[in-house]
């Protein structure tokens, strides 16, 4: 006989409490004003316009350094919280107890490369990351980020990432 | 490989290439002309980059400038952080850091592009920045044509021997006329 599943609020909150101590966790996250949707293990980064993300104050348009630091924090985002999907859902990760202390080790960038595609303007922006390939040591992760249209990409960028020790 | 400018704290922007502040603001030299018009240049190019608020919300200052070499530097900062830890820099912040340091090295060329915007960069991360220091980036423009500049930059911090940080961009060229 099957165990009955578990609650969906219990669920759910497990999943969110994971996520906000990954994000929380990271001060250049909140510097930025970045925040993070959840859909099952799918995150959508929403970049919060504010004009110190400003980079051309004659067009306007976003910083390019503001738009790479975006994608970044997305991409890594993404892989951090595939690699903790298992212990999340099975239980072992504690979210209730998570600190900066505590928190598993994230991967490190090893190269990022962005492909700006138009500038971006100003207002919110999203992005939303793919792992093409996660090994035990390596990881790809491409990364989009568009912004009144999910068809109209205004960056996207590759980046390749050292993954954390897992012991 | 590219040498790194080291400046004292605290230190004033000034000119590449050996051009004291005193011969550049002396018209009676010969090359008076020449030295004044490149002022200028480091001028606008300095007021520029303080003109960007991004720029600005992560306190970055332009050190040197001038022919297609700039320096700019970037103090350490807890809001900069990416991995509590251990304190160190998020990449994003040390990418945002090259991002301007490529346009400023872009605008200071002697072409005088109207304006810039980056098409594509790739940062490759040598090393994780120590805590507590400033991060240091020289980016050189060291091809420019109609429509393209080509960028190679490398970030340090204290430790001028061993780059935290390189980077290779490509930005677009705005004419003042004419269009892009």
């Amino acid at each position: 006989m099957r165990n009955a599943p578990e609650p969906v609020d219990v669920i759910k909150s497990r999943r969110d409490k994971a996520l906000a101590a990954l994000v929380e966790g990271v001060p250049y996250i909140r510097t930025l004003g970045v925040g993070f949707d959840r859909r099952g293990d799918e995150l959508t980064a929403v970049l919060n316009y504010d004009d110190k993300l400003i980079g051309n104050p004659f067009l306007p348009a976003l910083h390019g350094g503001a738009t790479a630091s975006f994608l970044e924090v997305s991409a890594i985002m993404e892989l951090s919280f595939a690699i903790l999907w298992d212990e999340i859902e099975s239980g072992r990760l504690n979210a209730d107890s998570l600190t900066p202390e505590t928190l598993p080790r994230l991967p490190k960038t090893i190269d990022f490369t962005v492909d700006y595609l138009r500038s971006g303007l100003p207002r919110d922006a999203y992005a939303r990351a793919r792992v093409n390939r996660s090994g035990r040591r390596y990881a790809s992760v491409h990364v989009e980020a568009w912004q009144d249209n999910r068809e109209r990409l205004f960056a996207q960028a590759t980046g390749h990432f050292l993954m954390p020790d897992r012991s | 490989m590219l040498r790194h400018f080291a400046l004292a704290p605290g230190a004033r922007p000034r000119m590449i290439r050996g051009q004291s502040e005193r011969r550049v603001m002396d018209d009676t030299q010969p090359n008076g002309d020449a030295a004044k018009l490149a002022e200028d240049k480091a001028r606008i190019a300095r007021q520029f980059i303080e003109a960007i608020p991004f720029s600005g919300a992560l306190k970055m200052s332009l050190d040197e400038i001038g022919d297609g070499v700039a320096v700019i530097s970037m103090p350490y900062d807890d809001a900069l952080v990416g991995d509590p830890r251990t304190g160190v820099i998020h990449g994003g912040a040390v990418s945002a850091l090259m991002d301007t340091c490529g346009g400023a090295a872009v605008m200071s060329r002697s072409e005088g592009p109207a304006g810039t915007a980056t098409l594509d960069l790739r940062i490759d991360y040598m090393r994780p920045a120590t805590p507590g220091e400033t991060i240091v980036a020289r980016a050189e423009c060291y091809h420019i044509t109609r429509s393209v500049a080509f960028v190679r930059a490398e970030a340090f911090d204290a430790d001028d021997t061993r780059p935290v940080a390189s980077a290779t961009g490509a930005f677009t060229v705005m004419r003042a006329e004419g269009g892009a």
